[in-house]
């Protein structure tokens, strides 16, 4: 070792034997698990047991405990949402949806979910094993740790990331890989064709989504899904889609985009029906599909609750100072009126083209998402500092920009509807 | 030795992206060799996250996992046939994939050596800022300025060379 140290003059005097990261601080603030050791459970315990209370270990088993719950719970969510679907669809075709598990049809998912755990696990036997395997963990995990970033409440947020919105769209990204290893590893036609359509899709609309959300950062001089929900807190006309005309747009691409992210109609060409079966997950049953479905409806209620937190608020109210149970409330409604507004639009739109779907995201979204950034821009140097003025002119631009936006619909709509000459 | 928890988690990222990274030469398959990349890429945003680098951790996983590899997968996907993608090598290409990689560790073990003293900028006490204003003022408002324009224009020359092969060509 000494030898291999001489070759260089210089060498980092580092201790072999202390280790080679002797003592690694992720941060030097203490984060909530050893917090609530420290301070909540040691003084409780018995001098003689607190003294060699393993505090590192004890930490971790917290952290790991959270994290469980936490996994434990979230796939709650997609229980309740798919039913919620399945009703909204129902009301949308003037049908009732599921009504015969349970109260109105209230356990439906749930049997679901037990049917498809006793389902058998099929995995094609030409295709490659241990990719097909891997690939619903990558997608669940993904769309899971998503949520370590989402504030749901004043303190109720797994971690606060100083890259919080960043890290968000990082690992988000990773959900493609996961995709193109279902169907790549499938060995079928469909699930390869529905895999390179969700990869296209996802890594084009990532780009608008990327650029809107920059304008929000631009604004709030942060990363932090803290400080970004901090700097909307003196009620709905401090809520950033309101702050200037340029987020307000940046809303509408930004959660256009989202949807086009999380595969929805009208943009679910990755799983059209009727053209590849069901994309890239054709070939997968059982609990696997169930983990995809999982994921899916994961997903969307992730990016209904960062465009809240983003645009909307977060869990910040309506009125300042009025935060019910530390706001939770209040997040929750807003980002299921989001995927409401998701639900609706799925079962109100037929799905796009391949080449309409690109042209939506390359010719429109993209100019128009840098057309912001450039706005934001110039908006930053002429209100250095958020105030009644700047606040009343965005709004007085984006309710001028809503009423000629109607008018001009209006002329299009009335013109559209002529009837062609007939030649006869 | 203190042993913490996050020793532990760091060794475990180094074995990841070791582990990893010699898969990724040696398995035969092209594809299981890109999924190994993403392993690896994502053992290296861990240890950037070590080295309290984390905007340059998310920048890694959006651009390389997120960007890159999503491409290398979809030239492999569109131009070969299916599972059987193997990969055959010549004696001479393994000659000289040594010596680059020899060439490489030196490089690699000279940067190291002459890196001054990085244990100590964990444990001098000053707390580490978060790097994101810091990239932010270098790039934007810097002596980083300059570099930062020429490659935007550069990758926007490659944007429309790019644009200009894949267009088809309209004749009259």
């Amino acid at each position: 070792m000494s030898d291999f140290r001489a070759m260089f003059t210089g060498f980092p005097n580092f201790n072999v034997s202390e280790g080679f990261f002797p003592n690694i601080n992720l941060q030097e603030k203490l984060n909530w698990a050893e917090e609530f050791i420290q301070n909540v459970l040691m003084p409780r315990l018995p001098e003689a047991v607190a003294a060699h209370f393993p505090v590192e270990l004890g930490t971790t088993l917290v952290m790991f405990a959270c994290a469980g719950i936490f996994v434990a719970v979230v796939p709650l969510l997609p229980l309740v949402l798919v039913l919620a679907e399945r009703k909204v669809a129902a009301r949308f075709q003037n049908r009732t949806g599921p009504m015969r598990v349970g109260p109105w049809g209230t356990l439906q998912t749930l049997a679901d979910g037990i049917k498809l755990i006793f389902k058998e696990d099929f995995i094609p036997p030409q295709g490659d094993r241990f990719l097909f395997l891997l690939a619903p963990y990558v997608i669940f995990a993904c769309s899971f740790a998503v949520f370590a970033a989402i504030p749901f409440g004043q303190n109720i947020l797994v971690s606060d990331f100083n890259i919080g919105i960043f890290y968000i769209m990082a690992i988000s990204s990773v959900i493609v890989m996961g995709v193109i290893m279902a169907g790549w590893s499938s060995n079928s036609k469909w699930s390869l064709l529905g895999s390179l359509r969700s990869a296209a899709q996802i890594v084009s609309y990532e780009i608008p989504l990327g650029l809107s959300i920059l304008t929000i950062v631009m604004l709030v001089e942060s990363l932090s899904m803290r400080e970004i929900v901090d700097s909307q807190s003196n009620g709905v006309f401090s809520w950033l889609i309101f702050r200037s005309p340029f987020t307000f747009i940046a809303f509408f691409i930004f959660f256009i985009s989202a949807i086009a992210e999380v595969n929805r109609t009208p943009f679910d060409l990755p799983e059209a029906e009727s053209e590849i079966v069901a994309g890239f997950h054709t070939e997968y049953s059982g609990m696997r599909f169930a983990l995809f479905f999982i994921a899916e409806y994961a997903n969307m209620f992730a990016v209904s609750a960062i465009a809240v937190t983003l645009f909307l608020g977060g869990w910040e109210g309506a009125l300042p100072g009025y935060d019910i149970l530390g706001g939770m409330p209040g997040f929750v409604i807003k980002t299921l009126a989001l995927v409401f507004l998701m639900m609706w639009l799925r079962w109100t739109l037929p799905r796009l083209r391949v080449d309409q779907l690109m042209n939506l995201c390359w010719k429109y979204f993209i100019p128009i998402a840098f057309f912001n950034i450039l706005g934001t821009g110039i908006w930053g140097l002429i209100f250095e500092e958020d105030s009644v003025w700047s606040i009343g002119i965005s709004c007085a631009i984006i309710y001028i920009g809503l009423i000629s936006a109607y008018m001009i619909a209006g002329r299009v709509m009335a013109q559209k509807p002529e009837p062609q000459p007939s030649s006869a | 030795m203190e042993f913490t928890l996050k020793t532990f988690i760091f060794y475990g990222f180094a074995l990841m992206t070791v582990a990893s990274a010699l898969l990724v030469v040696t398995v035969r398959n092209i594809v299981h060799a890109a999924f190994s990349l993403m392993v690896t890429l994502f053992g290296v945003a861990g240890l950037y996250v070590f080295l309290q680098a984390d905007f340059l951790a998310a920048t890694q996983v959006i651009v390389y996992v997120g960007g890159i590899l999503v491409l290398i997968l979809f030239g492999v996907m569109m131009t070969s046939g299916r599972l059987e993608m193997r990969i055959h090598i010549e004696r001479g290409q393994l000659l000289l994939g040594g010596a680059v990689a020899l060439a490489l560790l030196m490089l690699l073990l000279t940067v190291i050596a002459n890196t001054p003293a990085w244990k100590n900028r964990i444990d001098d006490g000053t707390e580490l800022q978060p790097t994101t204003e810091r990239i932010g003022e270098l790039i934007l408002n810097g002596p980083f300025l300059l570099p930062f324009e020429v490659v935007s224009v550069l990758l926007l020359v490659a944007l429309i060379g790019a644009a200009l092969i894949s267009r088809k060509e309209v004749r009259d």
